[in-house]
């Protein structure tokens, strides 16, 4: 078995999809929050400040949803193949959202009329909503294993997917990215917005409290499987501790109008989020109800090593580049909002 | 109806919407780039505003181009769960590459392409729009690469039998250059060229009909005029290359495009006809002997026809192969013949005197998207049974878990948002060129003087 630093091919490639869908989570995270938030904001310059903080970065955080698709479909074509297959109601619901979701963004400056902008007011709000409560669905379900055969396919139909753990973590996804959006809004806005803001962060963030803390227990009470390794090797709490910290850092941080280190702070929230559900599923990748033996998993699921070993080299040549020239596009617009001839 | 057809009408359905957007863009950002380029070397606002303006349209087609693009990413799976399984090491890998080489990096800088006018000097800015026209060219490598692999496979080994069978590498390099990529991506390039080259040159000559922004869209018009010229006589020679790869490589596909049946006989070419698919003949008018001179060399020589396969690996539509086809070559002949003869006026100072050739670029936005529409028809029907050549039929390539209901669920789903979209992206590109390249607040001075002096002079 092919192994780079003592850890073989397959791990590497849990290890770096786990980490690019973190990386989507985190970056469209704050835009899908921030457009689950949009209804909240009453003013015409409120929405377009709102709108613009995100304006010149949400198609580059989009980004990553398409690597992850793709590193997916080349590192595990099972996985991708099963899948997508198996969600194919909640996957065409998630598509159609990310449509109406951009084309919301760049049709709605486009005409001054009031009925106008407050259909595609509605319209992104809405799709932002439906793509990150359809997110956590489909990880909810991911977690509690589909009706999968021997042959990795599917047999079971859409109302599987509709499950009180699968609802509860598509709001638990909801609260937790509109608290990663109203803290990155923070960052962009002044005066009455700002202070609007503050103010829903501290909401949204007891709000995804409460979430994470029925979904903790949801999860040990009826998915035990889901805490095996932690079991095993007690020194994993160390990782929902430290969660506990992120968040009341992200509130204290607030507070001390240090938002760089509340937004950190909650990436860092949705990062040991992701470890945990990582943690606790490698090796397998997607479960099967019917029989532990049909899990697909890292190993039976792979692409041939070949394949995998070229992607590494991608890996090493993209990544870096794609977080430096996100780098540079942040820093470039790094500071509050202001509005201006080429403003949405 | 059977998931089979529902699928592929789904999957032609969303691929061919999505195909609009793309080439646009790319050929728009290479507009772009040039007169931002003039913009930096001369200095002169015109130019500055030409580019601000065309960024603007860009921005809603790139948009679009997105979001639909999405779409397809995912479809592989939903739709065609047995093929993904079944290439997923050999094309996974390639749209994987679009995604962090290509992909990435035309979304990243097109915020500062877009908000960044302020914010960057005007050279960065220039990079960045360079760089989203460059990320958008390799996008197309990417995915024309994966598309070639599926036209002419190299570079695997197939391992498994039966439902466990796997395409998988075996030569990385063999896989992106296989033997129809690169005639393939210069020929899609070239058409991606003249969609966005095409549609500045409509919106100038609309203004120029309507006498409107002279001097600014008889700039933008000689710019992207030579542009046109350059780009459709070099398709002539790139769709040549590629329809020879087709000849040597898809020889079913090749007898579809010309209707050419009887294998031991030489193959006309025609200019134009109809396959009369009952009595396995085509009717029509065209070179004798002219499909075996292009291919081989000689006008006597037998080439390889329908009847040399059996009729299960045979594109099923074969009238629709020869019409997409015929009417692609049709549209590029007449571009070229339209952009030389406006060479030819402009050579003799004549070239925005003659009202009717205006009307015909006003019009022009439509060629080119009609050309890649019908040749990408021409290249995945003509490939039809098979969605790799030779070894994967299209119908064993469906995703089993998925029943007619949620295709055909899927399938109203996209054409409700496909048609509000597009009508949306017409009425919204339609009000962007009727307001025009200057903003209303300095529309009292300048351009309407500048224009008033222009057409006098």
């Amino acid at each position: 078995m092919a192994t780079f630093l003592g850890i073989d091919y397959q791990t590497w490639w849990f290890l770096l999809i786990g980490a690019v869908f973190t990386g989507y989570i985190i970056l469209d995270g704050f835009d899908l929050g921030a457009g689950a938030l949009h209804l909240f904001f009453n003013k015409e310059d409120s929405r377009r400040i709102a709108l613009n903080a995100i304006g010149p970065v949400w198609d580059g955080n989009e980004v990553w949803i398409v690597i992850g698709g793709g590193s997916l479909f080349a590192g595990f074509p099972e996985v991708y193949a099963s899948l997508l297959s198996a969600f194919y109601v909640p996957f065409m619901l998630f598509l159609t959202g990310i449509i109406f979701r951009a084309i919301s963004i760049e049709f709605r400056s486009k005409e001054p009329m009031k009925w106008w902008r407050r259909m595609w007011d509605i319209c992104y709000a809405c799709s932002s909503s439906l793509i990150a409560f359809l997110l956590g669905v489909i990880l909810g379900n991911v977690i509690q294993g589909i009706n999968m055969g021997a042959d990795h396919v599917f047999r079971g139909n859409v109302l599987d997917f509709v499950n009180p753990y699968s609802i509860l973590m598509g709001i638990t996804t909801l609260a937790l990215m509109m608290m990663h959006g109203a803290i990155y809004l923070v960052m962009k806005t002044e005066n009455r917005l700002y202070t609007k803001l503050t103010i829903m962060v501290r909401d949204t963030t007891i709000f995804f409290v409460i979430m994470i803390l029925l979904t903790s227990f949801y999860t040990l009470l009826y998915l035990p499987h889901m805490a095996i390794t932690m079991r095993r090797y007690p020194v994993m709490f160390v990782i929902p501790v430290m969660m506990v910290l992120a968040i009341a850092n992200v509130t204290r941080q607030i507070t001390k109008r240090k938002y760089l280190f509340a937004f950190i702070s909650s990436a860092v929230t949705i990062s040991l989020l992701m470890v945990l559900v990582a943690i606790e599923l490698y090796p397998n990748m997607l479960l099967s109800k019917v029989n532990p033996a049909y899990h697909l998993t890292v190993y039976n699921a792979s692409s041939s090593e070949k394949t995998l070993g070229i992607m590494l080299i991608f890996a090493a040549i993209g990544v870096p580049l794609v977080v430096g020239y996100t780098t540079f596009v942040f820093f470039t617009f790094k500071g509050k909002v202001k509005l201006d001839e080429m403003s949405y | 109806m059977n998931v089979e057809i529902l699928a592929r009408v789904q999957f032609a359905f969303t691929i061919a919407f999505h195909y609009i957007y793309p080439p646009l863009s790319i050929g728009l950002g290479l507009n772009m780039v040039i007169m931002e380029a003039m913009y930096l070397k001369t200095g002169e606002k015109i130019y500055e505003k030409m580019t601000k303006f065309f960024v603007r349209i860009f921005a809603l087609i790139f948009g679009i181009g997105v979001a639909t693009g999405i779409v397809m990413e995912f479809e592989f799976g939903t739709n065609w769960a047995t093929y993904s399984r079944y290439v997923g090491d050999v094309f996974g890998s390639a749209l994987a590459a679009e995604g962090i080489f290509a992909f990435a990096l035309e979304s990243g800088f097109l915020g500062i392409l877009l908000f960044g006018w302020n914010k960057v000097s005007p050279k960065v800015h220039f990079i960045s729009t360079l760089l989203v026209t460059l990320g958008s060219m390799f996008s197309a490598i990417w995915i024309v690469v994966a598309n070639s692999w599926q036209q002419t496979p190299a570079g695997y080994h197939i391992v498994g039998t039966g439902f466990n069978a796997r395409a998988q590498i075996t030569d990385f390099w063999a896989m992106v250059f296989n033997p129809s990529s690169v005639q393939r991506i210069t020929h899609v390039w070239l058409g991606a060229f003249l969609s966005g080259t095409f549609l500045v040159l409509s919106i100038s000559a609309y203004y120029l009909l309507k006498n409107r922004y002279v001097s600014f869209s008889r700039k933008s018009f000689k710019i992207s005029l030579v542009l046109a010229t350059i780009c459709s006589l070099a398709q002539l020679f790139a769709g040549h290359e590629s329809a020879k790869v087709v000849a040597d490589y898809q020889p079913a596909k090749l007898a579809a495009i010309e209707g050419h049946f009887d294998g031991s006989k030489p193959a006309d070419m025609y200019l134009i006809g109809y396959i009369d698919q009952k009595k396995n003949e085509t009717k029509g008018i065209g070179i004798p002997g002219g499909l075996s001179f292009i291919t081989k060399g000689d006008f006597k020589k037998p080439v390889t026809g329908l009847n040399n396969f059996k009729p299960d690996d045979r594109p099923h539509a074969l009238n629709f192969v020869f019409q997409t086809y015929h009417l692609m070559v049709a549209i590029g002949m007449f571009m070229i013949a339209l952009t030389l003869y406006a060479c030819f006026l402009w050579w003799r100072g004549k070239l925005f005197n003659k009202r009717w050739l205006m009307y015909i670029f006003a019009f022009s936005v439509l060629l080119p998207q009609l050309a890649n529409q019908v040749g990408w028809y021409t290249a995945e029907v003509g490939r039809q049974p098979w969605v790799v050549y030779g070894l994967l039929r299209t119908s064993h390539a469906l995703s089993q878990a998925v029943k007619a209901e949620a295709v055909v669920f899927s399938l109203i789903l996209f054409t409700f948002v496909y048609i509000i979209l597009f009508s949306l992206f017409i009425y919204l590109l339609n009000k962007k060129i009727k307001h025009g390249p200057f903003d209303e607040e300095n529309l009292d001075h300048s351009p309407r003087h500048i224009e008033m002096a222009d057409s006098l002079s």
